[in-house]
């Protein structure tokens, strides 16, 4: 008997401990960045880009970062949804056969688990190939088929939980299918799909291999969709190891906007949840 | 009365909050041993939660208040010196629904044995088989014990279960309306088996049908809502019962 | 025709293209990662390309034997690290802890889980790679610069634990609570329940947790590129630097425009890549999916 106790004991020291080793990874992780990257936060960083070169230039900031990275995530997430609802509505029961629909599914189940490195060289062969090559397009590109699979599946799962007979009742009124899967399914939806465009929008921001060579680097702020562009997490990528310290908080100081964008959308997301769900029936 | 000595369970002032509200409230019991004891009442007022909280499965729930005491053998069962897997092994239970653990109709059977130390082959082998007949499953199972259990009948399973529950050898069996899932004859067969323990076990079975009660109690618990309402010997109960509740239940007024 | 039909048809074609657009995608990106590939087989076998084990592009040497060794080393290691204590943690989690610390602990893994494998890759160099430059490696007698093997690994493993915690939480608490109690009812402790029922129950769904944990790992690129070191050889031990395909393609990218073979061998490396995380992500949802039908946990 007290052998059987003695384990029990044992085992959940164990799991004390396996969930402090979790914790703490995270602990240290937000710890690294906000005090490395709290202490290279001054105004500079935010308003001007490198200056001198980027690799050994010791002035200047990341403003070319931050706008690269709002240049090439937004218009992505913006393209990733608009496909991602298409995709996501006519995945409904009503528009095709089960068989169809099951392997649409598959299919982005599989896009989801690609590595994001594969989707960057992709693009870029693509991009070649046309003859635009390294641009913010080209990054734009990447960052869209990223995300698609992300946004489509959280809407996906939202609109399936749509209780058929609020559809019916629209039917029943007189709408197509195509008004009825854009009005009343989209409102009840609405809390999943937020939340699926949020995560997708971290996403996009936070990948450094689609962009890698898809958007290049550039200590310039872009200024036509050819051109290259930094972003936050090639700016990381290239800087950590920099001799220089000065040029590596650069890197510091986009890792903590990095974290406090991703730190944001997962309690806004989780709050938005909360407060659209008095819409939904359940 | 029921002379001291004689009483298995006996609860004092069990409160249980759950839910922001008391499921059970001043409750006071005493269950008598070797006998079959009832609980009945309407549905949903505590009787499940009575049951569990006489082997502290109560335990496993989050946001639940229980306070009083609960007696078992004149034990206190919330003391912590009170072995609870150990306290847990004497009282036995059987659901509504029949859960066979994920495994085959032996190891069913065999896993509280195994867990409490048997190991030799030969003697798990007879004691499988020994419950398994008490179970009146055996000649059902015999030539296929190592199928999963999750391939018998509903009827078969919830035999299964007992089988597995009296194998550890309680003392106390503990019934939550084990026969409201079974279609007629498998129900029979598990209120013929729950009349044939009672010789060895203390049963406490939770029904909401009064024609069961009245065909297998020798005890009866009235719970309402739940507060004891009341409780003594069978036929007492149903044939002279004290309080006009009790009365408009069994004459089927309320239910 | 009228407006709000021809609205309606537009908008239902315009949905088909998207979807069958997205459908398609995986089978273009593999077509095109394979008729890349192409150049380079042309001139070597697949076997060679696989088993030789110099990779020299400049000389024209593109063996991956080394490369490949690297990332089962760091894949294994991570996941030998991770599946444990992800799977205590999740039992700690569903059995064992009180409501309010449940709550805490589930934003806690979605942002680890949303952290980007950037910033995992500094944080990994600014902690992970002075301790084992400065502590662990002297400890063995051995020498290293801190960006190794190791390093890789325990940085991986803690991109891994959100997927294999969420996943084996999610499918615990599937178990009907009711299982949970016939077996503490026969006199079993809390573990002993754990140990036989519950991970019985969810084994398969445990296993495609693993899965889905081991493609992620696979395939990770930039943290592993920042912090193993990129010495195409194979390590000497878990202290030395080595390479996994995924960083290999990170780190030559910018080199191979020189080089004729060397952005072939690049895409067949990716191409290896994607196949390989795809067999491991496709296994991993089928046995989930086969799981749910026929337990229904």
């Amino acid at each position: 008997m007290n052998r059987r106790v003695l384990e029990e004991k044992i085992f959940k020291t164990l799991m004390l401990a396996s969930v402090f080793i979790v914790m703490g990874s995270l602990v240290i992780i937000i710890g690294l960045v906000i005090f490395n990257g709290g202490s290279s936060l001054t105004i500079e960083m935010f308003t001007q880009t490198s200056s001198g070169g980027y690799y050994l230039g010791r002035g200047g900031g990341i403003l070319n970062a931050i706008l690269g990275s709002l240049f090439l995530a937004l218009p992505a997430t913006a393209l990733a949804c608009l496909i991602g609802l298409g995709i996501a509505l006519y995945l409904q029961k009503e528009f095709t056969h089960p068989k169809v629909s099951g392997f649409i599914r598959l299919s982005l189940d599989i896009l989801w688990g690609i590595p994001s490195i594969v989707y960057g060289i992709f693009c870029l062969m693509i991009m070649v190939f046309i003859g635009i090559g390294t641009s913010l397009l080209a990054g734009i590109i990447a960052l869209t088929l990223l995300e698609i699979p992300i946004i489509t599946r959280y809407m996906d799962e939202s609109i399936k939980m749509v209780p058929i007979e609020l559809k019916e009742g629209a039917y029943s009124l007189g709408s197509t299918k195509f008004e009825t899967a854009v009005k009343v399914v989209r409102r009840q939806a609405l809390p999943g799909i937020i939340a699926g465009v949020l995560l997708g929008l971290g996403r996009g921001i936070g990948d450094a291999a689609s962009i890698l060579f898809t958007a290049g680097f550039s200590d310039r702020i872009p200024e036509s969709l050819f051109d290259s562009t930094a972003a936050l997490p090639t700016m990381i990528y290239h800087l950590y190891a920099s001799p220089y310290p000065l040029v590596r908080q650069r890197a510091y100081a986009a890792a903590f906007i990095l974290v406090v964008i991703v730190l944001s959308i997962s309690i806004v997301s989780r709050a938005l949840s909360k407060r659209y769900t008095k819409y939904v029936i359940p | 009365m029921i002379k001291k000595l004689d009483i298995q369970i006996e609860t004092k002032n069990l409160n249980v909050y759950y839910d922001k509200h008391y499921v059970l409230k001043g409750v006071n019991i005493e269950i008598p041993a070797k006998q079959l004891t009832a609980v009945i009442g309407p549905s949903g007022c505590g009787k499940t939660t009575l049951l569990k909280s006489f082997n502290r499965l109560l335990d496993l729930r989050d946001n639940i208040k229980i306070s009083g005491k609960i007696l078992v053998d004149g034990e206190n069962i919330f003391d912590s010196k009170v072995d609870v897997p150990d306290m847990r092994k004497k009282m036995g239970l059987l659901s509504q629904k029949p859960y066979p653990l994920p495994m085959s109709i032996y190891n069913n059977v065999a896993y509280g044995l195994r867990i409490h130390g048997k190991k030799n082959a030969k003697e798990l082998d007879s004691a499988v088989k020994h419950y398994l007949q008490e179970a009146g499953l055996w000649n059902e199972v015999k030539d296929r014990l190592h199928d999963p259990a999750s391939r018998l009948s509903v009827g078969q399973q919830q035999r299964l279960c007992l089988a597995r529950a009296i194998a550890v050898e309680p003392e106390v069996v503990l019934c939550d309306e084990p026969t409201s899932a079974l279609d007629p004859i498998a129900a029979q067969q598990i209120e013929k088996l729950l009349l044939k323990l009672r010789k060895d076990y203390t049963v406490v079975l939770v029904t909401h049908t009064l024609r069961q009660a009245k065909r297998l109690a020798d005890h009866v618990v009235f719970l309402y809502f739940g507060k004891v309402v009341e409780q003594g010997p069978a036929d007492e109960v149903f044939n002279n019962p004290k309080d006009p509740k009790t009365k408009a239940y069994i004459k089927g007024e309320i239910s | 025709m009228n407006k709000r039909k021809l609205r309606d048809f537009i908008g239902t074609k315009l949905m088909l293209i998207a979807t069958v657009f997205v459908s398609l995608l995986f089978f273009v990106i593999f077509l095109i990662l394979l008729y890349k590939s192409m150049f380079i087989l042309e001139t070597q076998s697949i076997s060679e390309l696989l088993l030789s084990s110099l990779w020299n592009p400049e000389k024209g040497e593109f063996g991956l034997y080394p490369i490949i060794m690297g990332t089962i080393v760091v894949t294994g290691i991570s996941l030998l690290i991770a599946v444990p204590i992800s799977l205590l943690s999740a039992v700690y989690i569903s059995e064992y802890a009180p409501g309010k610390i449940r709550r805490v602990i589930r934003p806690f893994l979605d942002v680890l889980a949303g952290v980007p494998s950037v910033v995992y890759g500094l944080c990994a160099f600014l902690f992970l790679v002075p301790l084992v430059k400065d502590v662990i490696a002297p400890w063995f007698g051995i020498e290293s610069t801190g960006l190794c093997v190791l390093t890789a690994s325990v940085t991986l493993s803690v991109m891994v634990f959100p997927i294999i915690i969420s996943l084996c939480v999610e499918s615990f608490s599937a178990i009907p609570i009711e299982l949970k109690e016939a077996s503490l009812s026969v006199g079993a402790t809390k573990w002993e329940t754990v140990k036989k029922v519950i991970f019985r129950a969810s084994a398969p769904s445990i296993i495609s947790a693993i899965l889905l944990g081991f493609g992620r790992a696979f395939g990770e690129t930039i943290a592993v590129n920042m912090v193993v070191g990129g010495i195409p050889r194979i390590p000497s031990s878990l202290l030395h630097p080595g390479q996994t395909l995924a960083s290999l393609i990170a780190s030559a990218y910018g080199e191979m425009m020189s080089v004729p073979l060397y952005e072939s061998a690049l895409m067949l490396v990716a191409l290896i890549l994607f196949v390989v995380v795809l067999l491991f992500n496709v296994l991993g949802v089928v046995v989930l999916r086969r799981a749910k039908r026929r337990w229904g946990y």
